[in-house]
């Protein structure tokens, strides 16, 4: 290899079929096929409309990658895939293209992780992590806090949500506000012209016995709760819901704990570094508390643009090509897809099932 | 002509290199494992072994050729999109064949094929003399039409034999995979252009949201 490693990421693990294709930490293409709006129907990922749509979408989506990239499989160093966690039809759907494909072409194969992959993606915008970095994950499938030694292979979770993910938690309050699914976007567009101090919504694990027990972790249903209960006494006295305000209070409740507490898990953790990651990792407010809170920690912040944080195939190929760049050896064929991958576990190297 | 021929619409994960010689065919490697859950981690590795086994290599093989089921959708899936992906990354055409006629393809008389399509449910179509009589079908075992068959075949056929109307087949059969060549053979030596490879799904997706 003479220059720096080019691979493909595929993305399957929820509703988009991501396929994406760097060099080194260079972006060359970011193909996607969402089943999103057909998802928008029933309110909720449906994971057979999920695997069916992936299954359509696969190969086009390939070659959409490799056209946009302008590169051929055979100039690729490497395909990396997402082996887990997520939902198990779905996933399957991308570990067997990427085995055929690493199969047919004799490209090495790497199925990794999909928590450690929206970490990586970072490098396509950023350039390299500093190492140890603290991640905030956060989507409709995930809110953890993650502690990062090295992206090639050292990775922990320091804390997650005990019932909800965060993005859930937008889904279902955008639902009793008559928004549309996907929430997180329409909430955010929402909280812009509402005030965040309009209700005070509970701040889920945040009390101090809480906090012993669980300082990093997070809760979602109990605001999820104290939200839709706040809205039925309205309308009982026969008030209109103020959407705007309820959005961002709401917002506020969720930001609020998730800086809070990540923001806390870097000073005790002595991390100068924390990322922001997944597609709630694209809400405005979440962004602009994280900014703030970070100066006044003097703790450095990284994002990526909205675009990069939502599930793609390029966070895949981003981490793809970490490993290979850092020479970790690519997994062997029988690999399977593990729809509740530890976060520990990066790649799935020979010896790691 | 090598082809590649991989099955997964029933509980047998499936390969084979075939030999197309004519209308001749000859099966050079084959592996199969019942593994209703392993449909994912066998078959890739099942390709390779055929592959080592038969000492070709894989730019020899000049089609792939599919069972598009009817099948539970997961394992299915697993074996369409290899099937699908490995054609693509060669750059040779792949070709889809109904799976239920890799069973019936090989029967005489009037024979019913029945797979397994769980939820107590079974996925079948009628034979005659090997040629399927119109489009495959789900339904429960015992509210099949009356069908004028001699026997029935399949797993669906040993699992449900209590409560099908005809006998069964002790012996199970699964989706011959030089059946399946065979039946794609017209379109392989014409090299006809790939296909778009799409499950023959019965039924409708269950609409429950994963995160409600
Ligand atoms: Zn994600």
């Amino acid at each position: 290899m003479n220059s720096e490693p080019i691979v493909m990421g595929i993305e399957t693990s929820c509703d988009e079929t991501g396929v994406g294709i760097v060099r080194g930490t260079e972006l060359l293409a970011d193909a996607i096929a969402s089943s999103v709006e057909e998802q928008a129907r029933f309110g909720g990922v449906v994971p057979e409309v999920a695997s069916r749509a992936h299954l359509e979408a696969m190969v086009p989506t390939v070659q959409r990658a490799l056209d946009e990239a302008g590169v051929t499989l055979a100039d690729l160093d490497g395909i990396a895939v997402t082996a887990g966690p997520g939902l198990a039809g779905a996933l399957m759907v991308g570990v067997g293209a990427a085995k055929a494909y690493s199969l047919a072409t004799g490209v090495p194969l790497y199925g990794v992780n999909h928590l450690s992959a929206h970490i990586a993606v970072d490098t396509l915008e950023n350039g390299p992590i500093p190492e140890p970095a603290i991640g905030l994950l956060v989507s409709g499938g995930h809110s953890t806090i993650m502690m990062v030694e090295d992206l090639a292979g050292e990775v922990t979770q320091l804390g997650a949500s005990i019932d909800d993910a965060a993005g859930e938690a937008f889904d279902k309050v955008a639902r009793l506000l008559g928004l549309p699914f996907p929430g997180g976007p329409h909430i955010d567009k929402a909280a812009r012209d509402g005030d965040r101090a309009y209700v005070e919504f509970p701040r889920g694990l945040s009390a101090a016995k809480d906090m012993e027990r669980h300082r990093y972790d997070f809760s979602f249903s109990g605001l999820k709760t104290a939200v839709a209960r706040w809205i039925e006494a309205q309308r009982a006295e026969g008030r209109t819901v103020p959407v705007n305000d309820v959005s961002a209070a709401f917002q506020e409740a969720v930001c609020d704990v998730l800086t809070r507490k990540a923001i806390l898990a870097a000073k005790e953790h002595g991390v100068e570094t924390l990322l922001l990651g997944g597609g709630v990792a694209a809400n405005s407010r979440l962004r602009s508390l994280a900014v703030e809170r970070a100066e006044k920690a003097g703790i450095n912040l990284r994002y990526p643009r909205p675009r990069l944080c939502t599930d793609n195939g390029a966070m895949v190929a981003a981490l793809g090509s970490h490993l290979v760049a850092a020479k970790v050896p690519p997994s062997e064929m029988r690999f399977p897809a593990n729809s509740s991958m530890d976060v520990t576990i990066v790649s799935l190297a020979n010896d790691l099932f | 002509m090598l082809v590649l021929a991989v099955d997964t619409a029933t509980s047998a994960v499936q390969a084979a290199l075939v030999e197309v010689d004519g209308d001749e065919l000859f099966l050079g490697a084959f592996r199969r494992e019942i593994d209703s859950r392993g449909h994912v981690e066998r078959l890739a590795p099942f390709i390779e072994e055929c592959l080592a086994e038969s000492g070709r290599s894989k730019s020899e093989i000049a089609a792939v050729v599919a069972g598009i089921g009817p099948g539970p959708f997961t394992g299915l899936r697993v074996g369409m999109v290899t099937a699908a992906a490995f054609a693509d990354g060669l750059g040779v055409p792949v070709y889809g064949v109904c799976s239920l006629d890799g069973i019936g393809g090989n029967t005489r008389g009037r024979a019913l094929v029945a797979t397994d399509a769980r939820r107590k449910e079974i996925y079948w179509a009628v034979y005659h003399s090997g040629e399927r009589q119109g489009e495959p079908q789900v339904g429960k075992p015992a509210e099949l039409p009356d069908l004028d068959v001699d026997y029935a075949i399949g797993e669906g056929a040993g699992k449900y034999a209590q409560e099908l109307a005809m006998p069964a087949e002790p012996e199970a059969a699964y989706p011959d995979l030089v059946k399946l060549v065979e039946l794609a053979g017209p379109r392989i030596r014409g090299g006809e252009p790939s296909e778009k490879l799409t499950p023959l799904y019965l039924r409708r997706p269950d609409a429950k949201p994963a995160r409600a």
